[in-house]
């Protein structure tokens, strides 16, 4: 018997046409991209003109409030991105089709992360753009900064998409709405409107252990002074290195758990 | 003689303390078609999915084309397959696209003449361009069926294979895998409750209850053997039996015919 490369690209790209022959073949789906972080940016676009009137803190960095929401739909649609897709397998009862394949759970990963990449790009972008048009606010100014916080935000979003992925395989479709519940969890805890210093002392500590609220503050600082200050970010990727391991090996232990259980097959339970 | 392309020793499978295998030993022979028979809840599935490593077994061997198939599960994934109605396919996704993912995933080099090829055979060429959720039972079967047969298997294990087609499309597909095992010198192992169908393409037949072995040989063998008129007469008796033959339900005896036994 030959003995084969383990791991493949190639597989990975295939699980990717997967995911984009899906895309590309729903309007409803495309539209959904794009619509939300749009409405988003749209409420809290005309937020931000209240408070520009209101607030002086705000005055200082007129964009702050259209930034956060921007990033924070990185985030989001990072993890939705992520999730999402593998929800689709779930659905479509598909998962033992493709684990009969030479298919390997890290690939099956590393698809649903590039399609993450994909639907995030799209998402930020339009809402980007939208914000130019409607408001004057171009976010794209930040430079290398807005790229890093983009990185650092989806990376966060992959970790927590695979925690919940993995909730999913082993507790079934029935804690799909962990999806949306974690996430927004996270939201008010990460500092995206309003500064950490806000929070109660004991959510304080939480929240420095979360990537989000180091990049949250990274960008109100360089809004604010213009200047960039690495130890947020340097610390936010460093958070970012243990959740992305400790998510893809939940992951990992799930999809054997998963085996032991047949649950790829929904027998056993 | 072919040395044994599938070989189980002492499978064993329980759910929740629920024995769905019970110490399951048997061999199948490379390049023979083999029948797992039994009624709803023998085990056959479960037996099939751990084969193909979808589900880990409790305890007991599992060796597939000379391989530890629970060793090293990735040496074997590239030269078996399976079809299974408890396996879908992305239903918004058309037949040519699932089948196109596939193929990628098995790494074939010339995908589109692969499925043009498998499309005519099996006669999907009408609707390769229909999204699956629109076919019917059996036109599902048939796409199952190719998806299974993309990467040319040397192990091909079937659930149900005809479940859903028509007697016509069920005996064109029945001659096709009869074909397709003589071509490729294929080992073939498929659960059936469609007794015609095991008595025309199986060489030899294994019988499950409650997860155990309780008869095994070929099929003219095991009619031989328990005095009956046909296969389906066989099964209903296993079946209606509280013991095995030859009080062989506790696994100790039973009865094994091989082809050259009932020769």
């Amino acid at each position: 018997m030959n003995s084969r490369p383990s791991y493949s690209l190639a597989r990975v790209g295939t699980m990717t046409q997967r995911y984009l022959y899906l895309l590309l073949g729903s309007w409803p789906r495309l539209l959904e991209m794009v619509y939300w972080p749009t409405v988003q940016m749209v409420t809290w676009g005309f937020i931000t003109k209240f408070f520009l009137t209101n607030s002086s803190w705000l005055v200082q960095a007129s964009g702050m409030l259209l930034a956060a929401v921007l990033l924070w739909d990185v985030l989001f649609r990072g993890q939705m991105g992520l999730t999402l897709m593998f929800f689709e397998e779930m659905y479509a009862r598909n998962l033992g089709n493709l684990f009969i394949s030479p298919l390997r759970p890290v690939e099956l990963a590393a698809s649903l992360i590039v399609m993450s990449i994909v639907r995030t790009v799209i998402s930020f972008t339009g809402a980007a753009l939208l914000a130019i048009l409607f408001y004057r606010y171009n976010i794209f100014i930040m430079g290398l900064p807005l790229l890093l916080f983009f990185i650092l935000l989806i990376v966060w979003g992959w970790s927590l998409g695979l925690l919940i992925v993995s909730l999913v395989l082993r507790y079934g479709l029935g804690a799909e709405g962990l999806a949306w519940v974690i996430i927004f969890a996270v939201g008010p805890i990460s500092g995206v409107y309003y500064p950490i210093s806000t929070l109660p002392g004991w959510l304080q500590t939480i929240a420095w252990f979360l990537p989000s609220s180091h990049v949250f503050e990274g960008m109100r600082a360089l809004l604010l002074t213009g200047e960039m200050q690495m130890s947020f970010l340097v610390t936010a990727a460093a958070l970012n290195v243990v959740y992305l391991a400790l998510g893809l090996g939940v992951f990992l232990f799930t999809f054997e758990v998963a085996r032991r259980r047949g649950l790829l097959l929904n027998l056993g339970e | 003689m072919n040395q044994p392309a599938i070989q189980i020793r002492g499978l064993t499978k329980h759910f929740n303390g629920i024995r769905a295998v019970e110490d399951l030993d048997f061999s199948v022979t490379e390049g023979t078609t083999t029948a797992l028979l039994g009624g709803n809840g023998a085990g056959k599935t479960t037996t099939l999915s751990i084969l193909v490593g979808l589900l880990l077994p409790t305890r007991g061997e599992i060796t597939l084309l000379g391989e530890d198939m629970l060793r090293h599960r990735h040496r074997v994934l590239p030269y078996i397959n399976y079809s299974s109605p408890y396996l879908d396919l992305p239903h918004r996704l058309t037949v040519r696209q699932n089948l196109n993912v596939f193929a990628g995933l098995y790494g074939l080099p010339d995908r589109r003449g692969t499925l043009e090829r498998l499309a005519g055979e099996l006669s999907l060429t009408a609707f390769m361009d229909r999204p699956y959720r629109e076919l019917s039972a059996g036109q599902k079967t048939r796409v199952s069926l190719a998806k299974s047969l993309l990467n040319e298997p040397r192990v091909l294990l079937l659930d149900e294979p005809t479940a859903s087609m028509d007697p016509d499309m069920a005996d064109f597909m029945r001659g096709y895998l009869m074909a397709y095992q003589k071509r490729t010198g294929a080992t073939l192992l498929l659960a059936s409750h469609n007794m015609t169908e095991v008595e025309r393409i199986c060489q030899d037949v294994i019988i499950l209850r409650e997860g155990r072995k309780v008869a095994h040989g070929t099929p003219a063998g095991l009619i031989a053997q328990y005095g009956r008129r046909t296969l389906e007469d066989v099964f209903i008796h296993i079946a209606r039996t509280k013991e095995g033959p030859e009080g062989a339900l506790e696994g100790d005896r039973v009865p094994t015919l091989h082809p050259e036994d009932s020769r």
